[in-house]
Formats: C-alpha cells, structure tokens, sequence
C-alpha cells in the first residue's frame, strides 16, 4: 500500500478518480490514528475565545513552528490592530466581535457529533442523496461521530508516492514549515503580505493550516490535486494558509473545496491563497465552494472573506474557477499579478446567491509585464432577497505595451427582490494596452421556462438547465467530473426559488 | 385522443376563445385556418396549458381526462407536443443536450428507463437524415442566431424524437422558404400515423398542399366558424378571409 497523506477527508470526487479502490479503503484509511497526521496533541481542546499575543503564541507552540514563524505572525498581528473592517464592499453585515472567537481547535472529541445518520437533519440527508454521496460520506460531512475527526487540522488523501516520485510535494502546511522550511520562508506572503488587508493580516496572524504545493521545474503534476477544507467545531474561525509553487515549465491543477453542504454553525472565515508561477509555469485552481448559506431567513450561515493571489513570471499563466453557491457573506477577489511578459491570466466564476445571501466577488488583473493577457468571465445569478456584487479591477501598468484585457460580466436576477450590481475598475497607464468590457443584465424569461416545460421539463428543471446554459463558459473550465457535481449544486441551490 | 368542450379563455380580462368546440381523432390531421387576431396561438398555448391565460369555462380532454389542472411538462408527458411560432433561445445549451433532457424527462415520467447517450444520439442522426439536417447542427446553442427556418425545422426534429401522439404545429410554415418548407413537410408525412394526431395552424394554404388535411376549420373571433374538407383551404386560399368576415356579420 502507498503511503498516504491523509487530509481533511478527501471525499471529493477528484480523489475517487485518482483513487481507484473503493471506500473500505477510505474507512480504513480514516480509521487510522494520525498515523500520518500533523498535529503532535491530537487531544488539545479548543483555546479559549479571544485574540492576544498570547493566542498566538499558544498557535505557534501547538504547531511546534519555528521562532521566524512566530515573528511573523506577530508582526501581523500587530498590524492588524491598526486596521479595520474594510467597509466598501457591497456587503451588509453584522459588526464581528473578533474576540468572540476561538482562533484553535483541535478535532473534536467523537462524543460531540450526531450518533448516526438518524440524528442529522433530514432536510441536509436530502441534498446529500441529490449529490450522489455515498452513505459512508454523508456520515463524514453530517458530522455523525465516526472513527477519526477532523478539523482545522487537515487531513487529505492522495498517492503520495505518484507524486513523490515526480518531485512534487503536497502536504499540510504545518509539515511543509517542518520539511521545507526554507521554500516556506522565501515565498509565504511574498504575493500576499502580512499587511495586505485587513482579513488577510488577520489570517496571517492566526492561520492554523492548510495546503501547501511544490512542482518542480519541468514536471506535469501527474494528478489533480484536491484538497477539502472543513469547517466544524463552533464557534471556531477557520484561517487556512495556502501555497502552491509552480517552477519554471512546470504545469499543476488544484482543486479546492467541495459540493457538500457541510454542518456547520455561524463561523468567521478569512481564507488566504498565494499562487507562485515561475517562467513558462501554469497554475490552474478550481474552486466549488458550498458553505452553509444560512437558513432561508438569513440566519447563521459562513462569512467568507477570502485574499487569493497570484503572480506570473515570464509567459506564465494563472486561472481561477470558482463557483461560489454557499456562504452568507463572500468577499473574495482572486487576482493575478500578470508581472512577468507573455504571461496569461483568467479568471472565470460562477456566483449564486439566494435568500439573504450576499457576495461581493470579482477580481483583479494586474498587467505589469508587456503582452499580458487576462480573461475575466464572470456569471451572478441572483435569487430570493440576495445581494450579488461583481467588483473588479483591470489595471494596465505604464510597462505594459500591447496589452489585452477581456472581460465579460454578466448578471441573471430571479425574482423581483434580489440585486445584481456590477463595479468594474479600470485604470489603463499605456496607450498601447486595450481592454474591452461587456456586461449584461438578464432575468430568466417565462417564455423560456413555458417552452421548456412544454417538452416536458418541471419548472425547477427547466430554471436548472437554463442556468447551467448561462454559466457554461465557467463550468467547461473545471475538470469533468468537478463539472458536473458543479451543476447539480446550482440545481440544488436554487431549489424553491421558482415561484 | 382530443377533444376541446365549449372552451372560453381570456388574457388580461379580455376574451380571446369564445366557445370552441372541436374533436381529434388518432390519425387525423386538423388544418385551423384564419385570420390575424383570431385566436390560434391562443388556442394552441391554452391547450399546452400556458398559465397566462385564465379558462371561463369548459374543458380539454385528452383520452378522455381533463387536463385542465395539469401543468405543461404533465401534458407534454401524456405525449402532447407544440412546435412553437417563434422558438425561444437557450444559450449554453446544446440542441443535443436539451432534446436529451426533454426526452429522458418524458421516459422518467412515463416509468421508462433514460435512453442512454448511444442510442440517443443514433436516434438523433436518424431522425435528422429526414430532415435533411447538419450533423452540426446537434452541438449550436439551442435556436441561438438560428436562421427562421433552422428554428422551424428544430421544432420539427424535436418532435421527430419526442414522438407525440398529438403534436400542433403553430405557424410552422412562417419564415420557412419553399424548399425548407418542402422538407419540414416531409418530415411531418413521415411521422404520421394512426398512433397519432396533428393540429396544423396555418394562414395559408400553402402549407397543406404538402401536409394534407383530413378536416380544415376557420377560426374568427375566438370560434370555429366553418369546417369542411381540405377545399375548405384552397376555397380560403381564392376568397380570403373577407367572406367569412361578413358572413359573421
């Protein structure tokens, strides 16, 4: 048997692909104490709620980090009191009590969760037996009391020996500050520093884990890579650190989250991304994220605030997918710093808010380099009382000659009480750089639900196929299998949002 | 299989169907004929069960039930078909991808299994071949930038696969050229049997030198003022509707 880095669970799908064995494997894989964990004290409990010096140097000491590590965070930590809650995003929210939080939790303990199946909300079972997850997984996401727990610590699952032997490393972040201190060093807020922004600083500061990515010069990372974040304990902010470094002529895909509504409770959560492509390197990162939204009166339900950043060197390119259906508030911009010549950056996403949900997302595309290209495709769709935003950035720096910038945004309202609001930025500094911008505003006609329905097709079938139409140009950038989960979650989120 | 009872609809308090009364047998092929404004599109969304219309009073049958409570996809499910006026675009989505969805709907609905994507798709080429269609034509965007008469002869592919056993082809000749309209006619003759029935609704009688009617009815005012015989059409066809006006009179 290869020897496994076990993560957060690694129920996506991706890992069913590449994992040709059946789920007795995962079981015993999870069952197994940590035997590949990263965490020295599984038994630590949650630290109290609040935010000091001291939490931060508990992290560090749990994590057994290194004394420039634990500088770091301090330093941003004590930037991040300078600051505050960014207030221009088109966002309503509560004002956050940033002490009312735990920033660590160890798993919990296997008394905490539901016993069995029969004790999780049916409503949630449903949606799992719409995606398709099998039984042993709904337990897992359910939170039902298994084996092994999981939480901020991560636990993922892949074959560590396909990609040692190509010289790839992905592993936790933890065990990449203990094994390659030295890439860790060099590159951890290079593209993202400390004091970026607000949510940022404070990710810096508390960050407990996360991915972190090396591909080699010249290597084809041999597999996709996913990773599944998860959120449980409550009450606990949940700060995850990602690094992916892709070397020169060096190729990766990355897939980040998952389609299953997880079990969670109102919860803060200020991710951090950091993307590195070196010359003639490509980094390709997917995101589906389907956090709990909050109830259909806009209670609990994730904040999302989320820094994801890349930056390109020479003819290097980046590309975001994200479709982002779950959460009650995303705030989040994954952005390329197109530095290098030639180098190519895209960003194509999906954004489905209902309810109460609100999201203010977009990007920013910043051309540096001369002959930089950027794609920025963007699709809301916009139901219930929901507030859906597209904020974006295209700056043409003075080096920039030839320059080329497309960028489409398009917004679909559902119902008469949503919003869909569109805030491109657009800052051109040489003459020779040319952008383009369209954007449309739609509503899904009832000429087009009737005739649907007139081939037989249900109202809710009907909205569903329209709407996995409008968003294909975003859904043909994620790998297939990724895809179609993809487009039964929006089935799913829009469920009830057909009068 | 189709009968319309003493049928009164309206759209936003005015009355558009007056009382029509009309009776399909398996295998026939009823021609409704008449003038702008009379009511035919009216009558072809109401029995499709469109929801912008109220129903005063009276009732369709379909085998003998009411469908008056039924939702669009319920009577699409018991095999009713409407090859619409104007098509709607979905972009995004495949002429393949939508025909497979409908038609798996229908299956599911009626308890069948879902055709897989071979046999799907060898159906598909099949029925297209009658229809002189471009192989092409399964990955375009469903009646996005579709020329008139591609959108015309996409509803008639449609129910080439569906394979209703009422289909009503609303205006299906408009837009269509003569040779276009040549084919989408054979592909109607081919499809007609004794297992099923058609409504063509028409202005002209063009059509029906390709699609021959067994009964031609003019619709004015909401009603059926007049029935006969496929000369019925081609009586229209030299007269105009103007006799039938002022026989109303």
């Amino acid at each position: 048997m290869p020897v496994v880095v076990v993560k957060a669970l690694a129920l996506k799908k991706a890992w069913k692909i590449s994992m040709s064995t059946n789920h007795e494997n995962m079981e015993e894989l999870v069952g197994k104490d940590y035997e590949h964990g990263f965490v020295t004290d599984i038994d630590t409990d949650t630290v109290a709620p609040g935010l000091n010096e001291d939490t931060i140097a508990f992290i560090s000491k749990k994590k057994e980090e290194p004394k420039w590590l634990l500088e770091w965070r301090l330093k941003a930590y004590r930037h991040w009191l300078t600051m505050e809650d960014p207030t221009w995003a088109h966002l309503d929210i509560e004002h956050i009590d940033y002490q009312a939080i735990s920033y660590y939790s160890a798993p919990k303990s296997k008394d905490a969760g539901p016993k069995s199946l029969d004790e999780v909300d049916p409503k949630l079972l449903e949606t799992y037996e719409k995606l398709g997850i099998p039984l042993q997984e709904q337990k897992f996401l359910a939170g039902v009391a298994v084996d092994a727990v999981f939480d901020s610590v991560s636990v993922a699952t892949t074959f560590k020996g396909k990609l040692a032997d190509a010289g790839v490393i992905f592993c936790s972040f933890s065990e990449a500050v203990k094994e390659h201190p030295e890439l860790v060093k060099k590159y951890l807020g290079s593209v993202v520093p400390a004091a970026d922004n607000f949510f940022g600083a404070l990710n810096s500061a508390v960050f407990t884990d996360g991915s972190f990515v090396y591909i080699p010069k010249g290597v084809r990372c041999p597999m996709e890579l996913s990773t599944y974040f998860r959120i449980n304990a409550s009450n606990t902010g949940q700060f995850e650190r990602t690094l992916i470094i892709a070397d020169e002529k060096s190729h990766v895909s990355y897939l980040e989250g998952c389609t299953a509504p997880m079990r969670d409770e109102n919860q803060l959560h200020a991710a951090v991304v950091e993307l590195i492509a070196m010359d003639d390197s490509e980094i390709k990162y997917s995101t589906v994220q389907n956090w709990f939204p909050g109830d259909s009166n806009g209670k609990g339900g994730v904040f999302n605030f989320v820094t994801k950043r890349g930056i390109c060197e020479t003819q290097a390119k980046i590309s975001w997918t994200q479709v982002e259906t779950g959460s009650a508030v995303t705030w989040k911009y994954p952005s390329c710093i197109l530095k290098g010549d030639n180098s190519i950056g895209e960003f194509y996403s999906v954004a489905l808010t209902n309810n109460f949900q609100q999201a203010d997302t977009g990007t920013k595309m910043l051309h540096l380099g001369s002959n930089t290209k950027s794609t920025i495709i963007s699709k809301g769709i916009s139901a219930g009382r929901s507030h859906n935003s597209y904020r974006g950035l295209v700056r043409m720096g003075p080096r920039a000659k030839n320059a080329r910038n497309f960028s489409q945004c398009d917004s679909l309202l559902m119902g008469d009480k949503c919003g869909a609001h569109t805030f491109p930025y657009i800052e051109v500094k040489n003459s020779t750089a040319k952008t383009e911008h369209e954007a449309t505003t739609s509503k899904i006609g009832e000429d087009q639900i009737f005739y649907c329905q007139q081939r037989g097709l249900n109202p809710e079938a009907a909205i569903a196929l329209i709407v996995n139409g409008y968003c294909k140009d975003v859904l043909n950038q994620l790998p297939m299998e990724f895809a179609v989960e993809a487009q039964k979650l929006l089935a799913i989120s829009l469920e009830g949002s057909v009068g | 299989m189709l009968e319309i009872v003493n049928l009164h609809a309206s759209i936003d308090n005015k009355v558009i169907l007056n009382g029509i009364n009309l009776k399909i047998n398996l295998g026939e092929v009823h021609a409704i004929m008449g003038p702008n404004g009379s009511g035919k599109s009216t009558l072809s969304n109401v029995i499709a069960g469109h929801d912008g219309y109220d129903i005063i009073s009276g009732d369709i049958l379909f085998d003998g039930d009411s469908v008056l409570d039924f939702p669009p996809e319920k009577r699409a499910h018991l095999g009713l078909f409407l090859s619409f006026q104007y098509p709607v675009e979905i972009p995004g989505i495949t002429v393949s991808n939508f025909i497979r969805t409908a038609l798996n709907e229908i299956r599911k609905a009626k308890g069948e299994e879902s055709l897989g994507a071979s046999p799907m798709l060898k159906l598909m080429r099949e029925k297209m071949k009658v229809l002189e269609m471009d192989k092409g034509f399964l990955s375009r965007s469903l009646n996005e930038g579709f020329s008139g008469g591609e959108k015309k002869r996409n509803e008639i592919f449609q129910m080439a696969m569906l394979e209703p056993k009422m289909a009503i082809l609303d205006e299906t000749d408009s837009g269509l050229d003569i040779d276009a309209l040549r084919v989408v006619a054979n592909g109607v003759n081919a499809l007609r049997s004794d297992r099923n029935a058609f409504i063509v609704i028409t202005h002209y009688q063009r059509l029906l030198d390709y699609i021959i009617p067994d009964f031609v009815h003019v619709l004015f005012n909401g009603k059926i003022v007049k029935s006969g015989g496929k000369e019925l059409a081609i009586e229209l066809e030299k007269r105009g509707y103007d006799w039938i006006k002022k026989e109303q009179k």
